[in-house]
């Protein structure tokens, strides 16, 4: 689906990402890793097309396209969704309303017509019973004024309207409680099919009781330096990052 | 300069839509501006002596004054000299049916989605199409008439209704008011006259279409309404220019009257043309608006959207005479270029228990400049009054300003006022966030700024507010930052 190879990208002159290879397939789902600062939301910011990031080296191609040529909302269209961590407020325009534009800007992309208010209700029906998130939540400005857990559930309530192909999820988890972080993740795992991959960004192995990763990869100081699978995690838990670092330690950290 | 601002000026930089003109044979006054000019308008329009006589004594003492310098606008000096005040397309004027209007008219109005025909009109909405300096058209004059309801033009009320217009012209803004209303009140040269009698809500929306269509013409029109106790009405003024290099003057004048428990709507989509990029042209639109709560429990509410105009000087406002009358002003403005706008309202608490709300969002994109000013002048009778006024200013880019000139005075213990002001800019996060979920670049200002807008937005009716959308993005087309 997504082949990343020798991936260098800058910001304001400075290295963040160097050297990242990584290859995704249909179905797979891939956690990543790895200390504060280490360049995981540089990556997904790469991925889905965000200005002001230099492409030093090395290509991304997805789905046969490379994806470097592409706009953010080409990107979105042909199907890559960015879970926020830190997700965006704008003011007196609600859930639906903005989802109703992506839904039509995306479908006029791909030749379909607009789906209806009829149609569109009924999706929207569907997907909040998948996450159990509330009417009145997607009526308010979105994101503005929303706590924590409720930014993150709209981001995956937006997943499950978008469908992706491919979703990167940047620490969804952190902010979630006990309950929320067991209902996000039988969305994701309900959106999850043979067809499309997800990217789960984390500091914890906790969600990665609920939703199995095939791939476990540790990102440090903007490159994957170690890959394993579900056990990696745990070591990771229990042992945290300083071993890695004593492997990989950088000129600067020696 | 980042993508981010590119784009921004790409965005700011769509063109004026009704940049067209039409040549209609006019009919029309010499340049300059004297006491026989004043004279040649009244003539033209058969006025009664009392009219020319007030016109006359407007234009008197307009010539003492000096034009007002107080406001966040700059402009060359404008020669009132070379300006014409009068003029008609020959075949428009007296029309007894539209079937009689010329072709040329209707189409000129269709073009900008504005239909004379009765039939072909979706929704209950009364026009009266007002192109340079006269009324050529009203439709739905008849329904309306049998509630006693009067809709015409302003030159046809001054000849049908002549008591009415004695009564209540000048009452609200007098001609003395200010350089621009003294202006206005020698040489007005049409409007809408409407009178809604007690007890009768008006079942449509009445809207006044203005075009300017003549070169080097001033347009001076002027709109008078006047509701009778327990009435209600809504109304909606649209305007648009052809695109000239020279800037053109429009300097109008809106009163409002309203008796015990009357409520008046009066909602505006200003897009007189803006002068293109550089700056060169467009409308001097300056605008005096301002209504009366006479009676008790009256309610004026004024909503408008400014997005055209090279300069726009204009601050519609409510005198609540009345006990616990109630004064709402909502303005979207929109600049862009060299656009200038200073705008705001007035709000005179004199009744006791008044309330008055004052919603503000401006929007300042490319080299504008864009200025709230507002006046909240609670007087000592006006016990238990309250004021809540929010402004909001958007910046998009920084080469843009915006400002905010509130000014307050309280003279009771018993009033309350809050006052909420805020300023910001449209992040590169939330267009990165929008474009992350499929919208392009436009879709996500567009809806952007229309969030920032929304409150205002709502008070629209229906068919405006979507118009109102659309030229908003319009606006804005190529800016952010
Ligand atoms: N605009 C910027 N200018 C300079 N440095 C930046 C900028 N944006 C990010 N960085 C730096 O890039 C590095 C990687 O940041 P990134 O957000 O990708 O880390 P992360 O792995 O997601 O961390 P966390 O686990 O805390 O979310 C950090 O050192 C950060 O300070
Ligand atoms: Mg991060």
């Amino acid at each position: 689906m997504i082949s990343i190879k020798n991936l260098h990208a800058n910001i304001e002159g400075k290295e963040i990402l160097k050297g990242i290879n990584l290859e995704i397939k249909a179905g797979e789902v891939h956690a990543i890793m790895g200390p504060n600062g280490s360049g995981k939301s540089t990556l997904a910011s790469v991925l889905a097309g965000r200005d002001g990031y230099e492409i030093m080296k090395g290509s991304i191609v997805f789905e046969n396209k490379n994806l470097l040529d592409l706009e953010a909302e080409e990107r979105a269209r042909e199907g890559i969704f960015l879970a926020f961590q830190y997700p965006v407020e704008i003011p007196g325009v609600s859930t639906t309303n903005f989802l109703k534009t992506a839904i039509n800007q995306i479908r006029q992309h791909r030749g379909k017509k607009s789906l209806d208010a009829v149609a569109f209700l009924k999706l929207m029906k569907s997907k909040m019973k998948l996450v159990e998130i509330d009417q009145a939540l997607l009526s308010r400005s979105l994101n503005e004024g929303f706590s924590g857990g409720e930014k993150k559930r709209n981001e995956i309530f937006q997943m499950a309207m978008l469908e992706p192909k491919l979703a990167i999820l940047d620490e969804t988890d952190s902010g979630l409680d006990i309950d929320a972080l067991r209902i996000v993740s039988h969305g994701v795992n309900s959106l999850k099919s043979k067809d499309n991959a997800i990217i789960l960004i984390t500091h914890y192995q906790r969600l990665l009781d609920y939703i199995l990763p095939d791939f476990v990869h540790v990102l440090f100081d903007g490159k994957i330096v170690k890959t394993g699978d579900k056990s990696l995690a745990m070591e990771l838990e229990k042992k945290g990052y300083d071993w890695i670092k004593a492997e990989h330690g950088s000129l600067e950290t020696i | 300069m980042s993508t981010d601002d590119q784009v921004l000026e790409e965005f700011t930089s769509k063109e004026y839509e009704h940049g067209w003109s039409v040549n209609f044979e006019a009919d029309e006054a010499p340049m300059g501006l004297n006491e026989d000019i004043v004279k040649f308008i009244s003539h033209k329009k058969n006025e009664p002596e009392w009219l020319l006589n007030w016109r006359l004594k407007s234009f008197r003492h307009w010539s003492q004054l000096e034009e007002p310098k107080w406001s966040n606008v700059h402009y060359p000096k404008i020669d009132y000299q070379v300006l014409k005040y009068y003029s008609a397309p020959k075949k428009g004027g007296k029309i007894k049916s539209l079937d009689e209007l010329d072709p040329e008219m209707i189409k000129t109005f269709e073009r900008l989605g504005i239909s004379l025909n009765e039939q072909k009109r979706l929704s209950g909405i009364a026009v009266d199409a007002v192109i340079d300096s006269v009324s050529v058209a009203t439709t739905f004059k008849e329904t309306l008439s049998e509630l006693g309801i009067i809709f015409c033009s302003f030159s046809d009320a001054v000849l049908e209704h002549p008591e009415l217009i004695k009564k209540y012209l000048g009452s609200v803004v007098p001609a003395a008011d200010n350089y621009y209303a003294a202006l206005n009140s020698a040489v007005f040269s049409d409007g809408s006259f409407c009178y809604i009698p007690k007890g009768v809500r008006c079942p449509m929306e009445l809207s006044t279409y203005f075009r300017i269509n003549a070169a080097n013409t001033g347009q001076f029109e002027r709109t008078l309404i006047v509701a009778e106790d327990d009435s209600y009405v809504s109304y909606l003024e649209g305007c648009t220019a052809p695109m000239r290099d020279e800037n053109q003057l429009h300097a109008a004048v809106v009163e409002i009257y309203a008796a015990k428990n009357a409520e008046v709507k009066y909602s505006t989509v200003q897009n007189w043309y803006p002068g293109n990029k550089e700056g060169v042209g467009g409308i001097y639109n300056f605008v005096t608006k301002r209504g009366i709560c006479a009676g008790d429990h009256a309610k004026i509410s004024w909503t408008q959207v400014e997005t055209g105009s090279a300069v726009t000087w204009k601050y519609p406002s409510c005198i609540l005479k009345g006990d616990y009358s109630v004064g709402e002003f909502y303005s979207v403005a929109v600049t862009n270029n060299y656009q200038q706008a200073d705008t705001g309202t007035k709000m005179i608490h004199l009744g006791k228990h008044t309330k008055s709300r004052i919603v503000s969002k401006g929007i300042s994109a490319g080299k504008s400049q864009n200025s709230y000013r507002g006046h909240v002048n609670i007087s000592k009778r006006a016990t238990h009054s309250r004021n809540f006024s929010q402004c909001d200013s958007l910046l998009m880019g920084n080469q843009c300003g915006a400002h905010t000139f509130p000014y307050i005075d309280v003279e009771n213990s018993s009033s309350q006022i809050e006052h909420e002001a805020t300023t910001s800019k449209i992040g590169e996060d939330q267009i990165f966030y929008c474009k992350q979920r499929g919208l392009d670049e436009e879709s996500s200002i567009a809806l952007i700024v229309n969030g920032f807008a929304k409150e205002v937005m709502n008070n629209l009716p229906m068919e405006f507010a979507v118009e109102a959308q659309k030229l908003l993005a319009l606006t804005l087309e190529g800016s952010v930052g």
